[in-house]
């Protein structure tokens, strides 16, 4: 079930869920910079939550189905048409062979996913189908889609009719915001920080940096002052966690973080609210920090993710 | 110092064993690694050897952090009585000098010493891999010998190509890939580190020795 890309401007990649067990090595997860948004389109196409998709950054992408399929895109900050018809994200649709999927972007978000039944298929790399640019292996030959590139597809688990005009319901989808609030748990390394900087990194507002990309997030800001050693034996990071070097600007881990880093770490944000932070758009959105604790951080993200089982029919 | 755990957001667990590069607290790091792996807990997903310490990443949907740090804490007591295994040791062959090791000369001089004494005291004994980070396959080895320290270059390199013996502070590693680098570049080995494609994708893994061999020595093209 081939998928031609006829038009990109954007970064385009394969990605899952991500790469696990090779991070010892230095491989980093990398996978869904929204990994809600693509749980749930692959959910609304009839998959698992954990089948090759297409990321969609930046620009607008365009594909001709050459048969008939259908597929679903979530995120935010993209406007889906098929053939002559506006689409709502969220949402499952029926796609004739022929016909031209159009994601472009708008303002607010930064990330859409196109799941279509059946999943994307290219030959797993470590275990994943994850682009990683940087490596470069993984998805599509370990490089962004272009023009002319024909995707295959999987066996769709359902019949067409049965996958399609499906929708999951706004209560269920994260709250997307060009001003978010993330919360974070504090740590591991807060008390490499004055008390003055804990108090600045809670209470002021971040403009998420232009010079931010799938590796990480950069924040321009109030500078927070580390009263330690400015930097620390590497140890392992996670996406989301919070690091200070050296000119005080924090900088969020994101999808393709390297797996060890040597700055102190003021806090994580919590796997809930990634989805908010992914969608901020670099040069624009501003975001604050509150702090959370790890019973309720653990408590909303079983409830976000337990909200991927309301996906109805239209 | 006695091994403590501390939350990384609430899908990692940090467990610090010590504060500096030792190699005793580093095989520690491995043993308690390797014990956590084996034992196959559900809702670990993996786990980051680091200098001193250890990342345990977790699916908070399968376990809650205060499940995971009560079944840490009893391989971490377990770890404390586990005999260390004997590390797998790797020969790597190298080329010293040349235009890979484009900085030999430059080290030499900066150390007060010959390079052929610098060739020497970098492939006499074996090394430990610490951890590996950076880039896919990078291996952070050490100790070197104290004669052979030196402060990392002050402006990195865009490029270094793959294979690519380099050096900085106590540590000595190999580029598995062309990136860029600000360590200090003393030679070149043929071996291939990092093959995504390959059954078998990584020639090191952390906690191994590697010995390095000297194959030549080229003097430097500038």
């Amino acid at each position: 079930m081939p998928l031609e890309v006829i038009e990109v401007n954007g970064i385009a990649t394969v990605q899952d869920l991500g790469r696990s067990g090779w991070r010892k090595f230095g491989v980093p997860a990398s996978g869904a910079m929204d990994a809600f948004a693509l749980r749930a389109a692959n959910l609304l196409a009839g998959n698992a939550p954990n089948t090759p998709a297409i990321e969609v950054g930046m620009g607008c992408i365009a594909f001709r189905a050459l048969r008939d399929c259908v597929i679903a895109a979530a995120g935010a900050g993209f406007g889906l048409s098929v053939y002559i018809w506006d689409f709502p994200l969220w949402s499952s649709c029926y796609v004739r062979a022929g016909w031209t999927i159009r994601l472009e972007k708008l303002d607010s978000g930064m990330w859409a996913y196109l799941a279509v039944s059946g999943g994307v298929q290219t030959p797993p790399v470590l275990g994943s189908a994850s682009t990683y640019l940087r490596g470069p292996f993984g998805g599509f030959n370990g490089r962004r889609l272009e023009a002319g590139d024909v995707l295959r597809f999987g066996t769709s688990s359902r019949p067409f009719e049965a996958l399609a005009a499906r929708t999951l319901p706004e209560s269920a989808r994260p709250a997307y915001s060009d001003h978010p609030t993330l919360e974070v748990i504090l740590g591991p390394q807060e008390t490499h920080f004055t008390d003055e900087s804990i108090e600045s990194f809670l209470s002021s507002e971040y403009t998420v940096s232009s010079a931010s990309d799938r590796m990480g997030y950069r924040l321009e800001g109030a500078a927070l002052t580390c009263c330690g050693k400015p930097e620390l034996l590497s140890e392992g990071m996670t996406m989301g966690a919070v690091q200070v070097p050296a000119d005080g600007q924090p900088i969020v881990m994101m999808a393709d973080s390297p797996t060890t880093g040597g700055y102190p770490k003021i806090a994580t944000v919590i796997s809930a609210d990634l989805p908010l932070l992914a969608q901020c758009v670099p040069g624009r959105s501003k975001l604050r920090f509150q702090k959370t604790t790890m019973a309720k951080a653990q408590k909303k993200y079983r409830e976000k993710m337990s909200g991927l089982e309301m996906v109805v029919e239209e | 110092m006695k091994p403590r755990l501390a939350p990384l957001g609430d899908s990692a667990v940090l467990i610090r064993l010590g504060e500096e590069i030792e190699e005793g607290v580093n095989r520690r790091v491995h043993a308690l690694a390797a014990l956590i792996e084996a034992a196959a807990l559900k809702g670990v997903v993996e786990t980051v050897p680091a200098y001193a310490s250890l990342l345990v990443h977790y699916d908070p949907l399968a376990l809650s952090y205060s499940q995971l740090a009560a079944l840490l804490r009893e391989k971490m007591a377990q770890a404390e009585e586990t005999a260390f295994r004997k590390p797998r040791r790797i020969e790597v062959p190298v080329r010293y000098g040349g235009e890979a090791g484009v900085d030999l000369e430059e080290a030499a001089r900066l150390l007060h010493l010959q390079v052929e004494e610098v060739i020497r005291l970098h492939s006499e004994k074996p090394y430990m891999v610490y951890m590996m980070g950076f880039t896919p396959g990078f291996p952070y080895m050490g100790k070197l010998n104290e004669a052979l320290v030196l402060p990392r270059l002050a402006t990195p390199r865009t490029r270094v190509p793959a294979g690519t013996v380099a050096i900085a502070g106590w540590q000595t590693g190999i580029y598995p890939l062309a990136s860029p680098g600000g360590w200090r570049l003393i030679g070149w080995t043929p071996l291939t580190l990092f093959d995504p494609r390959a059954a078998d994708p990584f020639l090191f893994a952390p906690g191994d020795e590697v010995q390095f061999v000297v194959e030549s020595y080229a003097a430097g093209s500038h």
